[in-house]
């Protein structure tokens, strides 16, 4: 069976604008242009079955939120697939692209910024769908779905003449939502839906989506940087570095099991009101690099309190480490360094 | 208030001990906004008490009135905002009713604050050496040769390396959570009694906040400061606080020590908003949520303003507002509060 | 929505704003001369069969020698001042309206471009707006007159094309910052095309502040065309505008005939300070940053 969406080895590469002036260096009495790039996401590939929830957990600039975008097709990528139900979309225009939004939708982090302030609550629901239909009889059956799909994510019928400003944060992100919903996709990717919002409204809206998965057995891919939320919602879940994947496998594996240094750092980071939990296994020291400039090597070795030689020569590649999981870390070679 | 300013004059030796007089108590305190729509209470009777040492979580939801208490302390409230009534005892005396001369020389010496983001409260136009002997210089009366040396050691203590040639780079030379860590020892230098940090760690990242936990934790406890954590984040005031304290539209609803709030809480809100944060111990298919949302602070409701997303709430909750029940070291504000009894 | 509207913040500010009642209402006033200033004198100035020479240089009626027939007095060709007057605020109005337009429209599609596409159209919009910045708009509609000759559509030319690049400059600034807002990607997402989505989606979203920017600009154009005409190089001498009939007057005004140039010259004066009353007004009610 295929996929509902299958990347591989996705690249996206940013190039830093500025005019000729701004990149203009002089070195050694050569005049020079550098082009400046921005290396987001450096290869990742992952597959999300029907009606499964993938997350992408990492710090900020780690490229998950890219991903999510490339693979949205807001960004055109710089290589790789993305593969729609078998349909590599990758290389398509706007034009071609149309028909694969009906069938891959995109909810936003931010609930002030992602509806246009100037449109009525049931213009914004109807647009994507608008966009797929012709003809007035169908336009009027847009006007009613745009309705039902209102009540389906609990708001009333009253509000489709509204403004978002009308509306409080946890509301607009329901608006969102019924926009996404409007084509009837099989994939949703949610880019950090909840971050913006508070905590009881966090949950409303978590489950929320997960009672219309349920019903319309859609596919999420999930961003996030809060893992109590991933493993609350996914199924599968990547953690992301500096643009690389570093470790993919199912929710038990990667919070019961972690294999990847950085994994079980990003876990014992996090706080917890659960007291009783063990303190922090692997504690990091200093920051992220810069993706203008990435170590060779294995990206993490400049935090990572287990790095050896090979990490600095050799770019380690994800390895299937059972249990459906992989990790992208020498150390899978070398056990015994791990515990040490 | 001696007039020593010198930092050497503060030993830790002098600090009373947790169970002392209260640093800092805030009785009755209502910060309102006049706005063309209404006036916002966003604070509106708010008590607790703080010990020197100690660390107390100001737990909410935006809008909860959680930030404009810290402005209030610092006396950093602008029209259309007034403190309408109520006293802030900071070692005895009044900050509300002090002047703003008097006010500055209390900000930065006495009280420090942390905010969220790190950018406003560095000037970018200065050198990060500049902005710290600034402070000094106000503050105590060191020569610049002591004041030099101060700095640097300060940002030593808080993890910044080469700390001697980093007091001549500008903040936007440095990270996010390198910014945070200057802000802090900016916060730290002058030795306050109390810091109010407000998120501090809400802008960065899981493993940034952690290391930024700890520096703070560990300024703290060697300095003998107390300090009142602003957060949205239950998770980080439970592994931060000593005490809590949860609002709720401007109004204390509960207080007590941490780890009791937490693992017996009395209020239906603190109860909601814990089992609100997934648990990855007890992983079930749906989270408990509060239903509804906070109400418009302008037009709350008769009663008890957390009545309409309460699953315990009775009549007599849409006809009084409940009051602070004081029982030991807890507090709450609820008609009808939670018992051992009420599992989860 | 009316109600919503009349117990607004914008409607309360503006009835404790004295300046800002004085401007709107000045131009109250000016809006009945634009539509019916015609019916409010019995002659056409630019009907020359309705002149008479006997009635040359007649002062103003509260002076010796004047009469009822002609309140602020005549010109040289026996022309009623006031008629003069309330027909030249027409066209100075309308001219200052027009070409208000017409650079707003050209001035906005051109900054929703260059802000939307960027790159290479963007550099090569904003330099061409950078280079005529670097000049006096004065100098630039001087040379642009003294190219093509007088005439109202060549006196709307030449404002409109010192006047778009204001509109280009503020357009492209709030579309740069729209573009980067999570509801453009979400109308990508949607499928909408480039052309859709500056239409629905960035056009109505920064169209506040060019409210402020037109009702300033339109006072600034009318005086730029009272120059050009009072300079003999803007509008032809059979529609005479404000600027015109000062200049007119303004030959005889030391032979002590002031009332030719001194009427028009205190309308203008009262217009413009009416459009700039009401003008900061709301700039301060619609300017974000301010607030």
């Amino acid at each position: 069976m295929t996929a509902m969406l299958e990347v591989e080895n996705l690249t996206q590469e940013f190039r830093l604008g500025g005019s000729l002036l701004e990149r203009m260096r002089f070195d050694k009495g050569r005049l020079s242009f550098p082009d400046k790039r921005v290396k987001a996401v450096n290869g990742v590939s992952f597959r999300i079955a029907r009606g499964e929830v993938m997350a992408l957990v990492g710090e900020s600039g780690c490229g998950k939120s890219t991903v999510a975008k490339t693979i949205a097709r807001i960004y055109r990528p710089t290589g790789g697939k993305i593969r729609i139900e078998g349909e590599d979309i990758a290389g398509y225009g706007v034009r071609e692209l149309l028909p694969v939004r009906s069938r891959m939708q995109m909810i936003f982090q931010d609930p002030y910024a992602s509806l246009n302030p100037r449109q009525r609550v049931r213009d914004i629901v109807a647009e994507p769908l608008l966009e797929q239909t012709t003809g007035t009889a169908a336009r009027r059956e847009v006007a009613e779905r745009t309705l039902a799909l209102l009540a389906k994510v609990g708001l009333n019928t009253e509000h489709a003449g509204r403004y978002p400003h009308q509306f409080s944060g946890g509301q607009r992100q329901r608006i969102g939502i019924a926009r996404a919903l409007s084509v009837n996709p099989g994939l949703i990717i949610a880019d950090e839906p909840v971050s913006a919002l508070d905590v009881s409204i966090q949950a409303q809206i978590l489950n929320l989506m997960m009672d219309l998965r349920d019903e319309f057995g859609l596919a999420y891919l999930f961003i996030s940087h809060d893992l109590s939320v991933v493993h609350h919602i996914a199924d599968r879940v990547g953690v992301m570095y500096l643009g690389f994947l570093v470790e993919t496998g199912p929710r038990e594996h990667i919070f019961s099991a972690p294999r990847h240094p950085y994994t079980r750092a990003l876990l014992s980071a996090a706080p917890s009101i659960e007291k009783t939990r063990s303190r922090p296994e692997i504690e990091l020291k200093g920051e992220v690099p810069s993706a203008l400039d990435l170590p060779s090597g294995c990206c993490f070795r400049t935090r990572c309190p287990l790095a050896f030689e090979r990490c600095r020569l050799e770019r380690p590649t994800l390895k299937p480490v059972g249990g459906g999981a992989e990790v992208a870390c020498h150390l899978t070679d070398e056990p015994d360094r791990d515990r040490a | 208030m001696t007039a020593t300013p010198a930092l050497e004059a503060v030993s830790p030796k002098e600090i009373p001990a947790k169970t002392g007089a209260p640093l800092l108590a805030v009785e009755g305190l209502r910060t309102w906004f006049h706005t063309f729509s209404g006036t916002v209470k966003a604070v509106d009777g708010v008590s607790f008490a703080l010990r020197p040492g100690e660390i107390m979580g100001l737990v909410g939801e935006s809008g909860g009135g959680k930030s404009v208490v810290g402005f209030s302390i610092l006396g950093l409230i602008d029209p259309p905002g007034r403190i309408e009534d109520g006293r802030i005892l900071f070692e005895g005396r009044n900050l509300a009713g002090l002047s703003e001369a008097e006010l500055r020389q209390i900000r930065g010496r006495d009280i420090a604050m942390v905010f969220q983001d790190p950018m406003t409260s560095l000037n970018p136009l200065h050198t990060v050496g500049r902005q710290m002997d600034e402070m000094l210089q106000l503050h105590t009366d060191l020569d610049a040769a002591g004041r030099r040396a101060r700095c640097i050691e300060m940002l030593e203590s808080v993890g910044i390396s080469r700390a001697a040639d980093r007091l001549s780079a500008y903040p936007h030379q440095f990270s996010g959570g390198m910014r945070q860590r200057v802000v802090i020892a900016i916060a730290m230098l002058a030795r306050p009694k109390l810091v109010i940090a407000d998120e501090p760690t809400t802008a960065l990242d899981v493993t940034i906040q952690a290391q930024i936990l700890k520096l703070m934790r560990r300024q703290i406890r060697d300095n003998g400061t107390a300090m009142i954590l602003v957060t949205h984040d239950l998770a980080v005031v439970s592994e931060m606080a000593d005490h809590i304290t949860v609002l709720y539209c401007g109004k204390v609803v509960e207080r007590g020590p941490t780890d009791d709030v937490i693992r017996r809480p009395a209020h239906p809100y603190t109860r909601g908003l814990i089992d609100s944060i997934p648990d990855p111990a007890h992983r079930q298919p749906r989270l408990k949520q509060i239903p509804g949302a906070v109400p418009d602070i302008r037009k709350l409701p008769k009663g008890c303003s957390f009545k309409d997303r309460c699953f315990r709430a009775e009549a007599l909750c849409g006809e009084r507002v409940p009051e602070l029940v004081v029982q030991g070291d807890r507090a709450h504000a609820c008609h009808y509060p939670l018992t051992e009894g009420d599992s989860r | 929505m009316a109600a919503g509207f009349l117990s607004s913040e914008f409607v309360h500010n503006y009835k404790r704003n004295a300046s800002a009642i004085a401007g709107s209402l000045i131009l109250v006033v000016f809006a009945l001369i634009v539509v019916a200033g015609p019916l409010m004198v019995w002659q056409n100035p630019y009907d020359i069969a309705q002149l008479d020479l006997m009635d040359a240089f007649k002062p103003p009626m509260w002076l010796e020698g004047g009469e009822a027939r002609f309140p602020f007095g005549t010109d040289g060709q026996g022309r009623d001042v006031l008629a003069g007057v309330l027909y030249g605020t027409r066209v100075s109005v309308l001219i200052g309206l027009s070409a208000m337009a017409m650079s707003c429209v050209i001035g906005t599609t051109l900054g929703l471009l260059a802000g939307f596409y960027g790159g290479r159209l963007d550099a090569v919009i904003m330099r061409i707006a950078d280079i005529q910045l670097s000049f006096p708009s004065m100098l630039i509609a001087l040379f642009l007159m003294s190219a093509f000759g007088t005439g109202i559509d060549k006196v709307l030319i030449s404002l409109t094309a010192v006047g778009w690049v204001v509109y280009a400059r503020t357009v492209r600034g709030s579309t740069l910052s729209e573009v980067q807002k999570e509801y453009i990607q979400a109308a990508r997402v949607a499928g909408l095309r480039d052309g859709k989505i500056i239409r629905r989606h960035i056009l109505p979203n920064v169209m506040t502040p060019l409210i402020v920017v037109a009702t300033v600009q339109v006072g600034t154009f009318i005086l730029i065309e009272a120059s050009l005409s009072f300079l003999g190089v803007g509008v032809p001498i059979t529609e005479p505008s404000l600027g015109l009939l000062i200049k007119n007057g303004f030959d005889v005004l030391f032979s002590g005939l002031w009332w030719t140039s001194v009427f028009p010259g205190i309308v203008i004066m009262a217009l413009v300070f009416g459009i700039n009353l009401f003008g900061d007004f709301l700039r301060d009610e619609l300017n974000p940053r301010l607030k």
